[in-house]
């Protein structure tokens, strides 16, 4: 175990490292993603204007609140892109992780943990400037900051295991990208990125409720920004360690099946 | 023309090589149906909580987005691939291919590269603005036609300068993949009229990211919103624009060393 600790330590820290080598691409990548909610925000902002001032509880200040904690949370969903499996089989990348006595996720969830430290320290002056324009209606409680930092995290590993495992589909065919975006599509509106749940027809919340997004998107968000009672944020951080735990047991299984599949090509 | 000619073999070449993978055209047609699902599912989300955006309709706004994915076509089709093997061929040293050839430099780095498929989404983007047309019961005229090809063809022109300058920054600063994602980032702002972001975006989308002009005023000339000023403004820019990033272009190409051989 400390072993393990260790492993993943030293992993986290060359990543740090590498990371902190390439500011200005850090850099361009931010400001590429940081559009993305801006537009959402500027758009609903404007419904919100249009309609007395709070469209589905949510009034400018809120939606710039919303937006700008989404940025944050987009940065900790960042994880191994599920496009890269094809290149690591192809390349024979994987032949070499699979000599290594330990597996290959530790590897991924250490390496992109240590760059999300880089990603925060980079992403704080952004978030300055975008409140400074936005004025975002933000207000959380000591216990919501604390819950807030556990849900980050929390997210970072559902999302690790969901892309892990749409990226494992490649082990059985290389036409996998149409069902990648398939994928995105849902998960951009089914987890409160695209606008948050609850501007949503009740029947999409509904189903959004058995899902594992929203728990790596909009919960931890709403842990930060919304009106969560203390019953409701435990409750949300217990759903996620069970989603945490449903995807590393499938994706155990799955694993199997996938190495079994597999035939190395050079390496 | 030397320059069409060159376009005109590479385009031949690149037709022939794609032709050869043809379920890639199913696989892109998927993927452009997805993307306008989830913009229809955005649409459809802001008009269920308001009747107006911004003094834009609903039908208005599904033009916009109409030439959005229309333009994304074209840039997709020419544009970005050609910068994205730039990017790759600095990096790693090959550009010295591009560079020995007996033509412009730029003309080469810029005509190399046709992915086909992707007009899948030319073709799409023009069934959606046939549909918005439709539910305007707007009468198209020849002239506004004829504006609103000249406002797509400078739009264009504007985001291929701006693409070329964006990619030779890689001169300065070697890595890549963030470019691609920089450049979608701000092209999916030109999603809805620029007339909706406060001052200061929308004159950077105007002025510093050409998005305004490549997506809200080609949607201008067929709502019937677009003024001559605005036309030659576009026409003005888009030279300045290209004179720009051709400096650009040389100044980078000035600190290329070359890593091969």
């Amino acid at each position: 175990m400390s072993a393990l600790l260790d492993y993943y330590w030293t992993n986290a820290k060359l990543s740090v490292i590498e990371q902190f080598q390439y500011p200005v691409a850090n850099y361009f990548y931010m400001i590429g993603m940081i559009a993305e909610p801006v537009i959402y925000l500027v758009v609903w902002s404007t419904v919100a204007r249009a309609q007395g001032g709070e469209v589905g509880g949510y009034t400018p200040g809120a939606f710039a609140a919303y937006y700008i904690v989404w940025t944050l949370v987009r940065n900790m969903n960042i994880v191994f892109t599920p496009y890269g499996w094809e290149w690591r089989i192809r390349t024979g990348q994987l032949s070499v992780s699979l000599l290594r006595p330990l597996h290959p996720l530790h590897s991924d969830i250490s390496f992109f943990a240590g760059w999300k430290f880089v990603v925060i320290v980079l992403w704080l002056p952004l978030a300055a400037f975008l409140s400074l324009v936005f004025k975002p209606a933000l207000n959380p409680t000591v216990l919501e900051i604390g819950v807030f930092f556990l849900a980050i995290w929390g997210a970072y590993l559902i999302r690790t295991m969901l892309l892990w495992l749409l990226g494992m589909l490649s082990f059985w065919t290389t036409r996998v990208s149409a069902l990648f975006e398939l994928y995105f599509a849902l998960e951009l509106l089914l987890s409160g990125r695209l606008v948050p749940l609850s501007l949503m027809p009740p029947w999409v919340q509904t189903l959004a409720g058995y899902l594992p997004f929203k728990w790596a998107f909009q919960f931890p968000i709403e842990s930060l920004v919304g009106q969560l009672s203390p019953v409701e944020l435990m409750a949300g951080l217990g759903m996620q360690v069970f989603w945490i735990a449903a995807g590393a047991l499938v994706l155990q299984g799955v694993w199997r099946f996938a190495i079994r599949h597999y035939t190395a090509v050079g390496g | 023309m030397n320059l069409f000619r060159l376009a005109f073999i590479f385009f031949r070449v690149g037709a022939l090589n794609e032709l050869q993978y043809r379920v890639n055209f199913f696989i892109q047609l998927l993927q452009s149906l997805v993307a306008l699902g989830v913009g229809l599912v955005g649409l459809g989300l802001v008009f269920s909580h308001t009747t107006d955006l911004n003094g834009w309709s609903r039908p208005e706004l599904l033009a916009v987005m109409g030439v959005h994915i229309l333009m994304g076509g074209l840039i997709n089709t020419v544009i970005q691939p050609n910068m994205q093997r730039l990017l790759e061929e600095v990096r790693e040293g090959t550009l010295d291919y591009a560079l020995t050839k007996p033509e412009d430099a730029q003309v080469i780095v810029s005509v190399r590269e046709f992915r086909i498929w992707k007009v899948v989404d030319v073709v799409m983007g023009m069934m959606v603005l046939l549909a918005a047309m439709l539910q305007l019961q707007a009468r198209l005229g020849l002239w506004q036609a004829l504006a609103f090809a000249v406002a797509l063809l400078f739009g264009w022109a504007m985001i291929y300068a701006f693409w070329l300058m964006l990619t030779s920054t890689v001169f300065w600063f070697i890595r890549i993949d963030e470019m691609v994602n920089l450049f979608e980032g701000v092209y999916a702002a030109g999603r809805w009229p620029v007339s909706v972001y406060p001052d200061w975006l929308r004159t950077g989308l105007t002025f510093l990211v050409p998005v305004a002009f490549a997506v809200t005023v080609p949607a201008e000339a067929l709502t019937g919103r677009l003024t001559w000023q605005t036309l030659l403004g576009a026409a003005a820019l888009a030279v300045v624009l290209l004179i720009l990033a051709r400096w650009v272009w040389r100044t980078g190409l000035r600190r290329y060393s070359g890593a091969s051989a």
